[in-house]
């Protein structure tokens, strides 16, 4: 492999891995903080232990999220400096407002929190989760915005050999921003719902702690299913958004090769990218396609024969990821749906106990799924229509990228074996006994 | 104009990252010298425990800076210091999760581990980035295209060498001090020792490496050329004599804020002797990598001005307030009762 094929892939292990442990701190931080308010404002002690509990959780996979938040920080210069070089005075940019104006926040109140609960009044001590929940949402704006710069380029001027800023209004208001935003917020709050949830249909199984976890599951019920209808109506924003601006990603996502007017959407298709066609498809919806994504039965879509195979992303992978994805969604929501109606006898029903523990890692897969698209779909571009990948990497030799390749491939497993392990063991352990019971 | 703001900007995140995380990487560095049983360990990690986050920021902060304002510089000094900035990365990562991790289990093995990455994780650091710094100063091997023509081992010159030594010192004597503020006893009086005897140490191999500084680079010509600039070496050897004055007398938040003065003074003397370069070319001056030949658009350094003025000066105020919030003394009894590491 060579330097771009072996850069690549490291952006691709240090992403997928970062993104195991992102979205829960995201949902989570807000789960914690909602539950600290509601001990704040009841005195219920009970509210206390879930916001330990869960904290406790909360705390081992935010550990990992920032170490492995580092790593994209670096990659950009070590391994895509070119890249760096050429849209830095945009891109950079927003990393560097993301540090000043969010991480700072997140990491110097998440350690007030850890260790404040004697040195703060109840009220303040529950304003730092807070803080620490809303900024680690502002910090997912930032960089989300960087990323849909990468996506949908605007707001720049082609000058010095390089893009530059010219409407920094633009950068951070576009649709495609605002939308890449509250997916991927959807999508964290649907993994800490499934997370909650999960757990606390273990422990009840095991009729252990009925009371607590039943509190627990009731908030997350709630949360779970507003989040997956959330994800389901505002997802469609998003698929909609590429017709007009990443006609390719869309083109791929579909499997769709001939531009034209009332599109059918087919349900079940196989495409096969060196024919340029679909080997299978059939019950197919006539003018779906179209509809979806112009409002209108004859709206036109952008086949990916319009465009030459050296511009095209590559089709099955992000085809079969997009329909995964929506599959999933959809589970959400159904799951969302049982629990919230069930959550007042849920102790009773041990089937869907049983499953859910099994279902934890779903939102987790179409997380993974979601980038799949969102950066392969993006191929052959770095910036689309503006910077190609293969023009982006670093001046740098195959040895230094596959020796650092491997240790990425050892540390990661590292730390991943050791966080998921701790995970699982403090979930399974629960909560910290009640004071009346502990005496 | 806005580039020389920026220059200074970027020199002064460097400085307060060292002065800041420098006490955490001295300290990570000493463990095994300084704690002799678990409490004890315990103790060390925790006089950190509260810090240490807040306080790495400011190294992503620095190289934030640096992509954002110099993004040609930002591109060249990650890509031609790869191997270095990978092993530092590696290093940060290992030291991060040695301190949610290391309290989860009860083994002896389990703690180890993690005591290992946290020491490891705190001297590479160290190392890495007095070698990366002096190479700065005397220049990197760098083309009129920026690419970087040598390896690890290139940096591993005798200059380069000395100031991966120099920082490792200044940061264990700085590491050592700060664990004099928070802990009493035994413990305290260990420290305090420890900071006295590496403090010669220290002294000579800042005076062999200032000394050096004066053949292998161009720092004290830049510096003397606007005598005004003297103020900052000035001030690193006010800090380096004071500080063991203090140490002495047992005046150990004095003695922490000489040490701070050091590295501030230190740090900023070397930014300053670099002025306009960011990453000076060794081969040849016109391929040097200045702060006008590698800045962001005028108007991303302003909106990036703007940004950093609203928000540093919060920052500040609040991490302070951390500070003076768990300034308490640190002993079994403490760490025992409250949440802890």
């Amino acid at each position: 492999m060579d330097v771009l094929a072996l850069s690549r892939l490291q952006f691709a292990v240090a992403t997928y891995f970062h993104f195991l442990f992102v979205p829960l701190t995201l949902g989570l931080s807000m789960l914690v903080a909602i539950m600290e308010t509601m001990y704040v404002r009841s005195g219920d002690e009970d509210y206390k232990r879930m916001t330990k509990f869960w904290g406790k959780l909360f705390l081992i996979n935010f550990a990992v999220g920032i170490v492995t938040g580092l790593t994209l920080e670096f990659q950009f210069g070590t391994n895509w400096s070119r890249y760096s070089a050429y849209v830095g005075d945009i891109f950079g940019s927003l990393l560097a407002i993301e540090a000043t104006a969010a991480f700072f926040l997140e990491s110097t109140f998440i350690a007030v929190w850890f260790f404040g609960w004697e040195k703060l009044s109840k009220k303040a001590h529950a304003t730092t989760i807070w803080l620490v929940a809303i900024a680690s949402n502002i910090s997912a704006f930032w960089i989300l915005v960087a990323n849909a710069w990468m996506q949908h380029p605007v707001g720049f001027v082609l000058r010095n050999g390089r893009a530059e800023l010219s409407d920094f209004f633009a950068v951070i208001t576009q649709r495609f921003a605002i939308l890449e935003f509250i997916h991927t917020l959807g999508g964290a709050y649907l993994t800490a719902g499934f997370f909650v949830l999960g757990i606390s249909a273990w422990h009840l199984i095991r009729k252990h702690e009925t009371a607590f976890f039943k509190k627990s599951f009731r908030v997350a019920a709630a949360w779970t299913l507003a989040f997956a209808l959330f994800e389901i109506a505002q997802g469609h924003m998003n698929a909609e958004i590429l017709s007009s601006s990443q006609p390719t990603k869309l083109a791929a996502m579909e499997a769709h090769w001939e531009t034209g007017r009332n599109v059918p959407m087919h349900l079940i298709a196989w495409p096969d990218a060196k024919g340029e066609r679909n080997a299978v498809q059939s019950l197919s919806v006539p003018s779906g396609l179209s509809l979806l994504a112009t409002y209108s039965t004859g709206g036109e879509v952008k086949g990916l024969k319009d465009y030459p195979a050296s511009e095209r992303p590559p089709v099955l992978p992000v085809f079969l990821s997009f329909r995964a994805m929506v599959g999933l969604a959809f589970v959400f929501l159904a799951v969302g749906l049982w629990a919230w109606l069930k959550r007042h006898q849920i102790e009773s029903r041990s089937t869907f106990l049983r499953v859910l523990p099994w279902l934890i890692p779903l939102p987790y897969l179409a997380n993974e799924l979601g980038w799949t698209i969102a950066e392969l779909g993006r191929q052959p571009w770095i910036v689309y229509g503006l910077m190609k990948t293969s023009d982006a990497v670093s001046p740098i030799a195959v040895s230094q990228v596959g020796t650092s390749l491997v240790a990425f491939f050892l540390v990661y497993a590292l730390l991943g074996a050791v966080d998921f392990y701790l995970l699982f063991k403090f979930a399974r352990k629960g909560p910290e006994a009640a004071p009346a019971a502990a005496k | 104009m806005f580039e020389t703001i920026w220059f200074v900007i970027w020199g002064v995140a460097w400085a307060v990252y060292f002065m800041l995380d420098g006490f955490d990487l001295g300290l990570g560095t000493l463990f095994p010298f300084l704690a002799k049983n678990e409490t004890e360990k315990r103790i060390l990690v925790n006089a950190m425990g509260p810090f240490w986050d807040g306080n790495e920021v400011w190294l992503i902060t620095a190289g934030g800076v640096t992509f954002a304002a110099f993004p040609r510089a930002y591109a060249i000094m990650f890509s031609g210091l790869y191997t270095p900035l990978m092993l530092l990365l590696f290093a940060l990562i290992l030291r991060g999760v040695a301190f949610e991790f290391r309290g989860k289990e009860e083994g002896r093995a389990w703690r180890a581990i993690w005591d290992t990455c946290l020491v490891v994780g705190s001297f590479l650091p160290a190392l890495l980035l007095g070698v990366a710094f002096a190479n700065i100063f005397a220049g990197l091997p760098l083309d009129a295209a920026g690419i970087f023509h040598g390896n690890l081992f290139t940096l591993l010159n005798p200059y380069g060498l000395l100031g991966g030594v120099l920082f490792v010192l200044i940061f264990a004597v700085h590491g050592a001090l700060w664990l004099t503020t928070r802990t009493e006893g035994e413990l305290q009086a260990r420290a305090g020792r420890m900071a006295t005897s590496l403090w010669w140490a220290e002294a000579v191999v800042a005076v062999a490496f200032l000394a050096l500084t004066w053949f292998s680079t161009r720092l004290w010509q830049n510096v003397l050329a606007k005598p005004l600039l003297l103020i900052l070496p000035l001030l690193a050897v006010a800090g380096l004599l004071s500080l063991r004055v203090f140490a002495a007398k047992g005046a150990w938040w004095k003695a922490w804020f000489a040490s701070s003065a050091l590295i501030l003074g230190a740090v900023l003397f070397g930014v300053a002797g670099l002025f306009p370069n960011l990453l000076p070319s060794s081969l040849d001056p016109a391929a040097s990598v200045t702060a006008f030949n590698a800045a962001s658009s005028p108007l991303t350094l302003k909106i990036m001005l703007g940004v950093v003025l609203c928000f540093l000066p919060v920052v500040i105020g609040y991490q302070l307030w951390v500070y003076l919030k768990f300034r308490d003394t640190l002993n079994a009894e403490s760490i025992g009762k409250g949440p802890a590491y």
